[in-house]
This record gives structure tokens, sequence and C-alpha cells, in this order.
């Protein structure tokens, strides 16, 4: 066991440096680089455009920019942001409350909403309900987040007023305001940017967790159990849904990239002052270390969670251990 | 009959098939034949006076913040996106193939490097490698941006032939060529590829709604299709600031994509339940 924690986590580390060695190669490789772009911008002497080079390190070799670059990346420094001319994981740390709640929101609804439902489709293989919430998973998949957040923005925000259609709090409530009052607030801004991301992301877990359940369905142990009398509830969730859960574990490593690439979208769409909508207008402003800090974070968030999802695996299923 | 050709059938026979293909077919049809009819998508008759109409017999679809015609717009956007989509994947999928196989066929060092850079490539959304490389241009050139989501969009391909490669290759058939002294080339092109192509139909199609989505998702950041050319995730950009007075802007072209989408996936998972009928 040992020995496979160790080579699982060396393997996850190389991959997170070979995720950040084509990012720098693509950094690298396109046309021009940040300082002439900021020249695009605006008139600039030669000895200032060779400041700004020397400051942001593109007037070394490759090789030595590369090393400065992982070397910075191993210390958390993740250069200066072009925009707003301060540290990226200053910035990034900021932001990372914000999205860490939108997230964790989404998840937890999510793979409860899509684990009750998947497990009720399997179940009812074939009914009207499961062929009904098939074809909802099939629009869920197609659906452009931005698309469905600004239409929930404007018929629940601004058709109907019940929500707060954009932001994180309401400015107008003070900091002391009682904090029952706050809470609910962030609460209620919450609501539509979690909804969008659920609705989008709920058909994969759905899907999987039926496929999952039917596979387990059929299995004789099933049929015993019945023959024996055992209720359909107890069938369902203390025999079968066990072992439908296990597979389960994989689908996070899945999905997790759906979550992040959303919430770049819907954070942007409702203004959510996150690591999405920070992507969003890095990207928008041509910000380079700013939008290359969220990559990172990306990329390290998505290794993390492969390697804690093989390490869940290992640890319900010692044959993975095994092998 | 080609085993191809006898997989698409199949799958147009499946009602979920039909539908998607329909859809797509007359959704093409209606990009090459429409236009004659709509007004030009860029004409912009009278920007004061025409700016945000509601849909009307004249417009069916209203009119944008520009006057413009928005059915035209989204018309014309159909065929940006679906042209874009249909280049990006034909040139992920001959990536893919060509990754894959190598990988496959060749094995040991080759397969182990080009398998780390898939593991790396796909440790990072692709929507951020996007970003990366196409926030260096301050006007996005059409063809960078197919090349670019093409580039992006083997990974998962390439890790599918390869897993096809590895299991013909085994095959005795395979081996008995081998042993014949068949070229390495006739192997790959003659037995490898073929056995390969179902899968691969099956990525190509998915992969058709996917990059609709990247394509309307960058366009809507700013970092796609360049206005004044109509594109669906373009024009909902344009929309977000009239969404309370005129939200058609963002509708229509919403559902086009939606549309489109759900119908290449519904294509496609036909396509798959026919080429491997264990999974259906």
């Amino acid at each position: 066991m040992g020995r496979w924690l160790a080579r699982r986590v060396v393997q996850a580390l190389l991959t997170f440096v070979l995720a950040l060695t084509l990012l720098f190669a693509l950094m690298r490789l396109a046309p021009g680089d940040p300082i002439q772009r900021l020249e695009g911008e605006r008139p600039m002497s030669k000895a200032e455009i060779a400041r700004l080079r020397e400051r942001f390190g593109v007037d070394q070799p490759i090789w030595r920019q590369y090393r400065t670059f992982l070397g910075g990346v191993a210390r958390g420094d993740l250069g200066t942001s072009i925009e707003y001319n301060r540290p990226v994981t200053a910035m990034l740390l900021e932001r990372l409350p914000a999205t860490v709640l939108l997230g964790a929101t989404v998840i937890l609804v999510n793979f409860t909403l899509g684990i009750w439902l998947g497990v009720r489709q399997a179940r009812r293989r074939g009914s009207r309900e499961d062929r009904l919430l098939t074809t909802a998973s099939l629009a869920g998949h197609a659906m452009p987040s931005f698309w469905l957040g600004l239409v929930l923005a404007w018929l629940v925000g601004v058709r109907l007023r019940w929500l707060p259609s954009a932001g994180f709090s309401n400015p107008l409530l003070g900091p002391d305001a009682p904090l029952s009052a706050r809470a609910g607030d962030v609460a209620a801004h919450l609501v539509l940017p979690a909804l969008t991301l659920i609705l989008v992301t709920l058909a994969g877990t759905m899907r999987f967790q039926r496929a999952a359940m039917l596979e387990v369905l059929r299995l004789p142990y099933i049929v015993t159990a019945r023959a024996k009398g055992v209720a359909e509830r107890g069938v369902t969730w203390r025999h079968a849904w066990r072992n439908a859960l296990f597979p389960m574990v994989t689908l996070f490593g899945l999905w997790l990239p759906l979550l992040v690439t959303g919430s770049v979208f819907v954070e942007a769409v409702f203004a959510w002052p996150g690591l999405g909508s920070l992507a969003a207008s890095a990207a928008g402003n041509r910000d380079y270390p700013l939008l290359m800090g969220t990559a990172i974070l990306a990329g390290a968030l998505l290794v993390g969670a492969s390697l804690a999802t093989d390490l869940a695996y290992a640890a319900l299923d010692p044959r993975v251990r095994l092998s | 009959m080609n085993p191809l050709l006898a997989a698409v059938r199949t799958a147009i026979r499946d009602p979920r098939g039909r539908a998607g293909l329909a859809f797509l077919a007359i959704l093409a049809l209606l990009t090459l034949v429409a236009p004659i009819f709509l007004p030009d998508p860029a004409a912009q008759p009278d920007p004061l006076g025409a700016s945000n109409l509601p849909p009307s017999l004249m417009h069916l679809f209203g009119t944008d913040a520009l006057s413009r015609d928005v059915l035209s717009r989204v018309v014309w956007g159909a065929r940006v996106s679906l042209a874009i989509a249909l280049l990006a994947v034909a040139l992920s999928i001959s990536l893919g193939a060509l990754v894959g196989i190598a990988a496959g066929y060749f094995g040991g060092a080759v397969d182990s490097a080009l398998m780390r850079l898939v593991d790396g490539a796909l440790a990072v959304p692709r929507l951020f490698l996007l970003l990366l490389v196409l926030a260096v241009w301050e006007q996005i050139p059409v063809a960078m941006l197919v090349l670019f989501i093409g580039v992006t969009g083997w990974f998962g391909t390439s890790r599918l032939v390869r897993a096809e490669v590895l299991r013909i290759r085994e095959e005795s058939y395979v081996r008995a060529a081998e042993a014949l002294g068949a070229p390495r080339r006739r192997i790959i092109f003659r037995h490898l590829l073929p056995n390969a192509l179902g899968p691969l139909l099956v990525a190509a199609t998915l992969g058709v709604g996917d990059v609709i989505l990247v394509e309307a998702g960058l366009s809507f950041l700013g970092l796609g299709v360049q206005p004044p050319t109509p594109s669906w995730g373009g024009m909902i950009l344009d929309a977000k600031s009239v969404l309370v007075t005129a939200p058609w802007n963002a509708i229509f072209p919403g559902l086009a994509i939606l549309g489109t989408v759900i119908a290449a996936n519904l294509f496609g998972d036909a396509l798959r339940d026919a080429v491997d009928p264990r999974g259906a």
C-alpha cells in the first residue's frame, strides 16, 4: 500500500509538471509576448519597453524563463497581474472563498439530487419518469451555461424580481447588519448561480448513477434478496445502492472539469466575485499572468481531485492496490 | 457492406438518431438556402428607429440593438458555428487517430511519451488552454480559432484509438499480415485504422456538439468569432446589455445552440449504440 501510494503521488506530481510545461509552451509559442501587446495599446519609449521586458523576465533565454516559471509556481509566486499590478497569488486567494462557497453548494446539491434521481430512474427503467429524466439530462448536457444563466437572471431576477441576479451581497447592507441578515443576503445571491451550475451538471451525475445502478440490479444477489422477501426499498438502498455508489467515486474526476469550466461562464454572468469571473475578465483584458494563474490553479485542482479519486478508490477496493 | 455505412444506417433506424440527423440536415440546408430570402445580416436599416424591435411578421426573431434582423443573424451564425465545428472536429479526429495509432502500434517509449503528454494536457480544462492561446490576438482570425479548437480537442480521442489498436494488434489476422511481411503502412491503414473508424465516427459526432458549445462560450467571452461576423455566442454577449428591454436577442441564438447540440448528441448516442451494441 505504501509503495503504491508513493507511486501514485509521484505520478500526480509529474502530470502537474507536464501540465505546467504545456502551459509555459503555449505562452511562449504564441506569437509576440505580453509586452508587445502593451506596446500596441499605448506608445512607449525604448527604455520603458526594456524595463518592462526585464521586469516580466521576457529578456531571458527560454530555458531560464522555464526554470523561473517552475520555481515560481513551486514557491506559490505566480507573477504580477498586468492589469491590476498586483501579485496574482494574492488575487487568487481573495477570490477563492466565493468560488468554494458556490462550488461546494453545487457539489452537495448535485450529488444528493443526482444520486437520488439516478437510482429512481434505474428502478423504474423504461417508465415515463425515466424517459422524461433522460430527455431532461440530454438538454442539460447540451445547455450553454452562460445562456441558461442569462435566461434565469432575466426571468427570475428581472421579470419576477424574486432573487438578486448579480453580485455576492447587497452593498447597502452594511457590516453592522446582523449576521443572520447578511448570511441570508449572500444565500439569496447564491441561489441563481448555483441553480444554473446544478442544472448544467446534474445530467452527468444522474446518467452515471443510473448506469451504475442498472449494472448492479441485474446481479444474482439482488434476485436472492428479493426471493428472500426483502422489501423493495431495502433491496434498492441497502443491497444494490451500496455497490452502485462505488463507481460514483470515479465520476468526480470526470465531472470536476465541467464544474470548473462552467463556473467561468456562470460567475461571469452573475458577477459572482470568484475565480471564474476573474479568469473571464483576465481573458477579456488579455491579462496574461492573471489568466495563467487561474489556469495553473485549475490544473492543480484537477490533478489533486484525480489523485484523491484514485486514493478513495483504492481505499474502497483492495483490488486496485494489488494490481 | 462498408461497416461505417452500416453503422450510420442502424443509427438512422433509431428514432433518436433519425431526429438528430434530420435536425442537423435541415439546419445545414437552411444555412444554404435561407440567406436568399433573409435580409443581409450586416444591414442596419435604421439604427435609431428600428433597433430592438420585438418579434413580428417583418422580423420573426425581432431586431438587435443595431437594428439588424436577429433571424438572419441566427441563420448566418449557424453557418459560422457549423463550419467551425466541422473543420475543428476533422482536425482533432485526425490528430487523435494519428497519435492513438502511433502510441498503440509502436508501444514502448513512444507510447509512454505520448500518453504522458495527453495526461498533462487533460489536466488543464480545455477552456483555459484556449483562453491562453487566444488571448494573444486583438482580433482573432477564424482560421486560428479552428486551428486551436482542433488542436485542443484530440486528447480523449487518442486514448480511445490507442485502446482500440492495442486490442486489435494482437489479433491473429494482424499477426498473420505481419508474418507475411506486410509493410507497416499496410498494417496501419488496412487493418488498424478501419477497425478504429467506428469509435472515431462516434467521437466525431459527439465532438461536433462539444465544439459548438466551446466556440459559443469563447465567443461569449469575446475570444471567439469576432464581430461583426455573426455567431451564436457573440450574439448572446451583445444581448447581455439589452437583456431587460430586448431578451429575444439572447433567447433565439441560445435556443439555436441548444437544439443543434442536442441533435448532434442524439445522433452520436444512436451511432454509439450502433457501433457498440453492448453499451445500449
